[in-house]
């Protein structure tokens, strides 16, 4: 039987249900010093359900969602790899979840646990210094050039320019305007990387930095990038990387050893913690040694009394985040790299790209392979040439029970298909879907029609986002008495 | 390796299919003289049984479970029924990414959209997003989508008693924009925002003021006169709640005729978690709906005229605007807005107006409990909720805070964090989850009652 979406919860609510066991309230009513006014009468028509009717309506919720655990996921730039059970266990051991105002020699723990995380980081990056504060990759981005404007600053000139490659992630742009710069756009060779000699045009006085997607968000490597990160050091212009792919090279090249200042990591992504339906994440930067003194606060230091943590500092950033940041996914991607160890860290590296290029070997006789350089994590194929358009094919790959690729991204290829396998599939389900995607091409030339009907077997059938949007309905409301 | 799947045998198949000998050739476009480093400096792989006592022992190395804990200050400890856990582990929630593919996702979108409904119903406003990363970037959130919406302005007034850390977030985030922050200073006696000084602060360029209440000292501030001088004078009124609870409890934000409500809701059903995750939210009049940050999931139809659900209005997003988009954020909280959901159904309407008030009562216990103190006097006895600042009469803070250290007692925050003028105060926060005995043990150590 078709799965359907169950009632809203709001039409199920019945006047004194409760879910919750409720502690009984031990001290006397005393009069509240509060006037009348300001206190709330009631919260109109909130929900009212017993435990079991909680319970199912999130069973039944949950078995419309794809996920990891359910099934492939290759979402390109989104490294959906699986999300190891222990490190939800340990994640969530009692002990771990203090208050963060408790007083440092309580938590030693907890700051052990950041400082080990921030010293793997360091070894596998190449880079000295850490900050885990920020929340997510695009938090962590802001950051980044919030340190390379700091320290520009100091320098006595900000500059004004940051330039993106076409090929960079969607969230550059945005993270440069929200650092007082503007950008500049610089466009990929016909390999699909960054020409050194067209860089240079761009670089001047003005440039700030260039930020780097590396791998880029067509799955290749920046070859030249020793070349870059020299024409911008000359410049007096810094180099940041966009560290989400990280999964391509982790273990195999240090980013520090290539030239990088400043780099992001997405520990939600290459650290194998959950993506949560859309978060938490954790987007941790590292830098040069010149930049340790601009990352914002807390810090944690260690010294011969234990964990010590600083919250000011002068010359940084300032604070980015409440708190430390989300070390409760601090905690799962540092369970994930002791469990790696030494021996299998370049291993998940090596088989993330031998995955994904063995997908392009299947699939490159079916489908325009626009930029034919190397392939590292993921392969961006477009749908120039076929009877359907890429969302056709997404849709219908639904059908198969499999999730389509990140599709329509990057923009330089026409209707995209980015796939990024990661290292936790085998090779059955990687046969699995290159057999999916023969069949679909099959069907759209037999029948278009019939695949751009799709999906026929989901909980809902194509979904209407103009009416969405036209009509703009974002919450319940009660029907009209 | 567990989490590789691929066998010897299926690698050297598939280097057959792609044309290779060896992996390694895989990388070659990486500068060889750079590559394939040597990682022996680092720690052997771990088994799982080793993980588990690795981290015991350093879960160990953390006392303060051993402590009885008054700490607020912008999370706080409540109660979460044991099925919020269970349910909202289910890999189903926890192991997809942005619902990208609706279709699939109706799961994460519906309880998205009830999200989005009921944080409407608590806040009284139009709409609700589906989550920013905390209290903090919130109000920077906030302040920058009131000046979006303010157009030309590019100033904006900040409450003195609104939560430190808030503060410092905002200082970062505008410090590179054309955006210019001054302060409304607040009456050291009530602990209230100063009208008179709000009043003066606002020129021509000012888009808006933000607030919080109940503010750092935990009191309640006159929230509707705030937003009427802000009105009366053509800005916008914007309120941080940092204990979510407190909207159960407390007249709505939109009630007040607040602008756009920004805040942290931890307190439904998110773990303390050492500060994080957490769990941001927006709540905006319907105005502002076209500007706001974050994701916002919409009901629609699909081609048999179904009910179903999508992520709307992503025009306004970065992977569509690039530059022009109206926050740089993307990956968010999505989980911890599911979790607060589950939360809120399962405390359900009774629940949670039971809890909110025993979180008052709890402190309204303690502050006439406390009141024969000589040693301690709770400084603002009038509007407060589940917060209240104790001063130490001729006292030092740290001493007495050590020595309730020493009977196990975690009594607050020592406001001289913070301000000068409250160095001998500290910020005590009691919620459902206390005793009757916690409490009157921290009176008597603090010399009250008896």
């Amino acid at each position: 039987m078709k799965k359907r979406l169950p009632e809203l919860m709001f039409n199920k609510s019945r006047e004194g249900k409760l879910g919750a066991s409720l502690p009984q309230r031990q001290v006397p009513e005393t009069p509240s010093p509060i006037e009348e006014s300001k206190i709330r009468k009631d919260i109109e028509n909130f929900p009212q359900l017993s435990e079991v009717e909680v319970v199912r309506h999130y069973t039944n919720l949950a078995h419309l969602n794809h996920s990891v655990d359910s099934g492939f996921y290759p979402l390109g730039s989104c490294t959906m790899k699986y999300n190891p059970k222990i490190n939800e266990k340990i994640a969530n051991m009692e002990r771990l979840n203090a208050h963060p105002y408790s007083p440092h020699t309580t938590v030693q723990g907890n700051l052990e646990i950041m400082k080990t995380l921030e010293n793997w980081l360091s070894d596998i990056t190449g880079l000295p210094a850490f900050t885990l504060t920020p929340a997510a990759g695009a938090h962590g981005e802001l950051t980044g050039m919030m340190v390379i404007r700091q320290h520009l600053t100091a320098q006595g000139n900000p500059r004004k320019v940051v330039l993106i490659p076409d090929s960079a992630h969607g969230t550059n742009p945005a993270t440069a305007i929200f650092c007082g710069y503007t950008t500049q756009e610089v466009p990929s060779n016909e390999e699909g990387i960054i020409e050194v000699e067209t860089l240079k045009e761009y670089l001047n006085e003005d440039v700030a930095a260039l930020m780097m997607t590396n791998p880029n968000t067509l799955g290749i490597f920046e070859k030249n990038i020793l070349e870059v990160s020299k024409a911008l050091h000359d410049n007096g212009s810094l180099l940041y990387m966009d560290g989400a792919n990280m999964n391509a090279f982790m273990g195999i090249v240090k980013p520090g050893d290539l030239g990088v200042d400043v780099l992001h990591l997405n520990l939600h992504k290459t650290f194998s913690t959950p993506h949560g339906g859309g978060g938490p994440g954790c987007g941790p930067i590292g830098v040069v040694r010149e930049l340790e003194k601009y990352l914002p606060v807390p810090r944690i230091e260690e010294s011969d009394n234990g964990y010590k943590v600083q919250y000011l500092n002068d010359s940084g950033v300032g604070r980015i985040k409440n708190f430390y940041g989300n070390f409760g996914v601090m905690v799962r991607a540092l369970v994930y790299l002791m469990e790696l160890g030494k021996e299998n860290i370049a291993r998940v590296a090596e088989d993330a790209v031998l995955n994904a290029n063995y997908i392009r070997a299947k699939l490159e006789p079916d489908l325009d392979l626009p930029f034919k350089s190397k392939t590292f994590h993921e392969v961006v194929f477009s749908d120039k040439g076929l009877p359907v358009k890429t969302l056709d094919i997404a849709k219908r790959l639904l059908d198969y029970g499999l999730h389509p690729s990140t599709v329509y991204f990057p923009l330089i290829v026409h209707g995209a298909m980015m796939i990024e396998p990661t290292e936790t599939e085998s090779k059955e389900t990687l046969d699995e879907y290159i057999n999916a995607m023969k069949k679909i091409l099959a069907e759209a030339r037999e029948n278009p029609d019939f695949v751009h009907n799709a999906p026929y077997d989901t909980p809902v059938r194509r979904l209407d986002e103009v009416y969405a949007a036209k009509n703009l309905i974002l919450k319940w409301v009660p029907e009209a008495e | 390796m567990r989490y590789l799947p691929l066998t010897e045998k299926d690698r050297e198949e598939m280097r057959k299919s792609i044309g290779i000998k060896e992996t390694k050739e895989l990388f070659s476009d990486i500068p060889q003289d750079k590559a394939f480093y040597s990682l022996e400096g680092l720690p052997s792989a771990l088994s799982e049984p080793e993980l588990i006592k690795t981290f015991r022992e350093l879960s160990l190395k953390n006392t303060y479970e051993d402590y009885t804990s008054f700490l607020g200050g912008g999370v706080y400890q409540h109660y979460c029924p044991e099925v919020v856990n269970y349910i909202s582990g289910r890999g189903e929630f926890l192991t997809p990414y942005t619902p990208y593919q609706p279709e699939v996702s109706q799961g994460s979108l519906q309880a998205m959209f009830e999200y989005q409904t009921m944080m409407a119903m608590l806040t009284g406003m139009d709409v609700c997003n589906s989550s920013l990363y905390d209290g903090g970037t919130g109000a920077a959130e906030g302040v920058m989508l009131a000046l979006r919406k303010a157009r030309k302005k590019n100033r904006f007034l900040i409450a003195k008693n609104l939560h430190p850390e808030h503060i410092e977030v905002l200082e970062t985030y505008v410090r590179n924009l054309e955006y210019k922050l001054d302060y409304v200073e607040f009456d050291k006696e009530t602990g209230k925002l100063d009208l008179e000084d709000l009043k003066n602060k606002i020129d021509d360029n000012t888009g808006g003021i933000l607030f919080q209440s109940p503010n750092f000292l935990g009191v309640i501030e006159e929230g509707d006169k705030i937003s009427e001088t802000a009105h009366d004078a053509g800005i916008y009124s914007v309120q941080v709640v940092s204990e979510a609870m407190s909207l159960v409890y407390l007249t709505p934000p939109a009630e007040n005729g607040v602008d756009i409500v920004v805040g942290e809701a931890q307190s439904f059903g998110i773990p303390l978690g050492f500060g994080g995750p957490l769990l941001g939210f927006m709540g905006a009049k319907k105005e502002f709906m076209r500007q706001m940050p974050g994701r916002l999931v919409g009901e629609t139809i699909d081609s048999e005229g179904n009910r179903g659900y999508v992520l709307t209005l992503s025009t306004r997003e970065q992977h569509i605007k690039r530059e022009r988009a109206t926050s740089n954020i993307c990956t968010n909280q999505a989980w911890c807005a599911l979790r607060a959901a589950m939360y809120l159904a399962t405390m359900g309407k009774q629940g949670l107006t039971e809890t909110a008030k025993t979180n008052h009562l709890n402190t309204a216990y303690f502050v006439k409990q406390v009141a024969n103190s000589s040693k301690v006097k709770v400084k603002y006895q009038k509007d407060y909720y589940n917060e209240v600042v104790v001063e130490v009469l001729g006292g030092d803070v740290d001493s007495l805070l050590k020595q309730l250290e020493a009977k196990k007692i975690l009594a607050g925050i020592p406001l001289k964090w913070f301000y000068k003028d409250y160095e001998n105060c500290i910020l005590i926060n009691l919620t459902e989850i206390h005793q009757k005995s916690d409490i009157d043990q921290l009176v008597a150590e603090l010399g009250g009652a008896q």
